[in-house]
């Protein structure tokens, strides 16, 4: 389980996060949503222990695969030799087959040889996502995963990941990601959470279901003064 | 740390253009001090013009002959004399750089001489004529020192034998003895033996008588001149050369301009390669976006910190290895010093790795790393270049301070005296360098706080 109890941070004088709990149960697939500099890649980072917290604290299992938003992978190794370096410095107990398992999974084996740079935004998010695996992680935390794919990428990544059953908590700025692939929102504005709930839910706190999902998380933030 | 070096150095060589680049520059670093030291000659050349002809060279003094060709060969001993017939040829040489002066013996110089000996004439000393070429600063420089310093060194010859002669004949005025003068001998009595004889004949006069007390007046004067003519030859000694010159070295050792030339290629190559490598390697785990997922319990910030002064630190000193080999293929060096040298090269190597990954920890990508590294590394080096002396007291007491907060000077010191073994010795700038490695180090690892 992952989650966060009154968790906060600031950036000198500017609040990034405020007072922000929620849990994530096993096998749950979370969405953070919200509008840019809402506090969506601070949560993550938080979560992911990439910074420290001002308040609060973090609950989160050690095995916890975090994936940044831009591929964290070198263009100049090829895909095996970045599974493997990251194999190695996570520590993980048998490099080699870990790798052979990711290139399965992600279905890269005829392109393991290749140099990253040379590989797709789409193949080098799935390589990206890939080390976030490696270690067998609980939970995987992903920053805007499809945010720099065209949408057949998007489409081939979401299949990737629907077919993990690993916990995932993602960011997204695309709502109809949310809705389509998360059992569960978060909606952040201006650095509170301001909902928790399903799809369905934030469709039914603005009291009409029969307007798109986007259209109600926009009225939803309306109403709210964002 | 093994795995993030065994990568760095992959990446390294998929990067040909980038290794090409480093290679090359340490190579063509080498190179170049390779020729300019193998091209170098021991002495400058310089044209020289003989207008007083090969039977018109000899002057006399007192009777003696000498050759001015003589005191001429004093001017060669440290410069090449390339012979020309005419002032003409010889500007042209000189406009052309064919030789870095011109050296114009007049056609009167020995007549002047001459006169000058003799007290005769229109008083004017014999002058040689020196010409340059002042396009270059360093070699009109050099080549005004080295004339200068071979004609004060003629006169002294000269001086030496015009001494020699007045000092003898100032002998036979004291003692007496044959004396030569336009194909006569003569016999000289001496003012001692004159002394003698007069004091003998005054011996001989009645006591208060005015012969007697005329002659004791000459007595006394011919006394008082053989007195005082005695210490005549050390003044002249003296006033031939009136100061005598104690060289000591204060500060810094005796080292051969090219030793000297050799160490600041070998700091300059070290420090380009290692301070570009420290702070693109660094820059290059932001751009990737890698920093983020390595300190998130991969490897700690100190951890990157170290590898990457490693990194930049092998790099630099193999490349630096390479140019020294290249060098070593045209200069002579003394092989003995190696293990000093590649301790000098290993430590400055590591100290400019530090001040690269310093550099790289305050800029976000490669592009501004690399831009920062070399706008910081080519004032170092300027800086560290400075004489003392070449500017007023208080700015040179800035520029020592700002140097010493970069390993430019310290290495060029440790480089330097490994390769001459001179004083103050490679301790100090050994210790300098550690110091400014964990200065350094210590300033990346505060700068890699504001990245996550």
């Amino acid at each position: 389980m992952i989650g966060a109890e009154g968790l906060g941070k600031r950036f000198g004088e500017r609040t990034a996060l405020r007072d922000v709990t929620f849990a994530v149960h096993p096998g749950e697939r979370v969405a953070v949503i919200g509008p840019n500099g809402a506090g969506k890649t601070t949560l993550l980072s938080l979560l992911g222990g990439v910074l420290p917290p001002s308040d609060g604290r973090v609950q989160a299992p050690a095995a916890l695969g975090w994936v940044p938003q831009q591929p964290a992978v070198y263009r100049k190794l090829s895909v095996r030799e970045n599974l493997e370096l990251f194999a190695r410095l996570e520590g993980v107990g048998e490099p080699d087959a870990a790798v052979e398992r990711m290139l399965d999974q992600t279905g890269l084996r005829d392109r393991a040889g290749d140099e990253l740079g040379r590989l797709s935004g789409g193949n080098q998010q799935r390589v990206n996502i890939a080390v976030g695996l490696l270690s067998d992680p609980e939970v995987l935390l992903l920053d805007e995963p499809s945010s720099s794919l065209d949408p057949l990428q998007r489409a081939r990544l979401w299949e990737f990941l629907d077919a993990m059953r690993t916990t995932i908590l993602f960011t997204t700025h695309e709502v109809s990601e949310a809705e389509r692939h998360a059992d569960r929102v978060l909606v952040l504005a201006d650095g509170d959470l301001v909902f928790t709930g399903s799809p369905g839910e934030l469709h039914r706190a603005v009291g009409d279901e029969s307007e798109g999902f986007e259209a109600a998380f926009v009225r939803f933030l309306r109403e709210r003064g964002h | 740390m093994r795995w993030l070096l065994q990568k760095d150095l992959r990446i390294l060589r998929r990067s040909p253009l980038l290794v090409g680049l480093l290679v090359a520059y340490a190579v063509g670093v080498g190179l170049a001090v390779a020729v300019a030291l193998d091209d170098t000659p021991d002495k400058p050349r310089v044209a020289f013009v003989n207008e007083v002809g090969d039977d018109g060279g000899e002057f006399s003094v007192g009777g003696q002959t000498f050759d001015a060709a003589s005191y001429a060969g004093e001017l060669f001993k440290s410069i090449e004399p390339v012979p020309v017939d005419t002032r003409q040829e010889a500007v042209e040489l000189v406009r052309r750089g064919e030789v870095l002066g011109a050296l114009i013996v007049p056609e009167d110089v020995v007549d002047r001489l001459q006169d000058t000996i003799n007290l005769a004439g229109s008083g004017e000393r014999p002058t040689l004529e020196v010409l340059y070429n002042a396009e270059d600063p360093l070699k009109t420089a050099e080549v005004q020192s080295r004339i200068d310093a071979r004609l004060a060194d003629a006169n002294k010859a000269l001086s030496d034998q015009l001494t020699k002669v007045a000092a003898g004949y100032l002998d036979i005025l004291l003692r007496g003895g044959e004396f030569s003068i336009l194909g006569r001998q003569f016999t000289v009595l001496g003012l001692q033996n004159t002394e003698r004889i007069l004091r003998a004949v005054a011996a001989d006069l009645p006591r208060g008588s005015g012969d007697r007390q005329a002659l004791e007046r000459i007595i006394r004067f011919a006394s008082l001149a053989v007195s005082n003519l005695d210490i005549a030859r050390p003044v002249l000694q003296t006033v031939g050369t009136p100061l005598a010159v104690k060289q000591t070295i204060v500060q810094g050792a005796d080292t051969p301009l090219e030793d000297f030339f050799l160490a600041i290629a070998v700091t300059l190559s070290l420090m380009f390669v290692a301070v570009l490598l420290g702070a693109g390697m660094l820059a290059l785990e932001r751009e990737e976006h890698t920093f983020g997922r390595l300190v998130r319990g991969l490897a700690s910030r100190t951890t990157l910190v170290v590898e990457k002064v490693l990194l930049a630190a092998l790099c630099a000193g193999a490349a630096t290895v390479l140019m020294t080999i290249v060098v070593a293929l045209v200069y002579e060096l003394d092989w003995a010093r190696a293990p000093l040298w590649l301790l000098a090269i290993a430590v400055a190597a590591i100290a400019f790795g530090a001040m690269g990954v310093a550099i790289g920890a305050l800029a976000r990508d490669v592009r501004a790393a690399s831009l920062l590294a070399f706008l910081l590394a080519l004032p170092v080096a300027f800086l560290a270049l400075i004489p003392s002396g070449a500017v007023s007291a208080s700015l040179y007491d800035v520029v020592s301070v700002v140097s010493a907060l970069f390993p430019f000077d310290p290495a060029l010191d440790a480089a330097n005296n490994a390769l001459t073994g001179g004083e103050p010795g490679m301790a100090g700038p050994l210790a300098h360098l550690a110091a400014l490695v964990a200065g350094h180090g210590v300033l990346a690892r505060l700068a890699l706080r504001r990245f996550g």
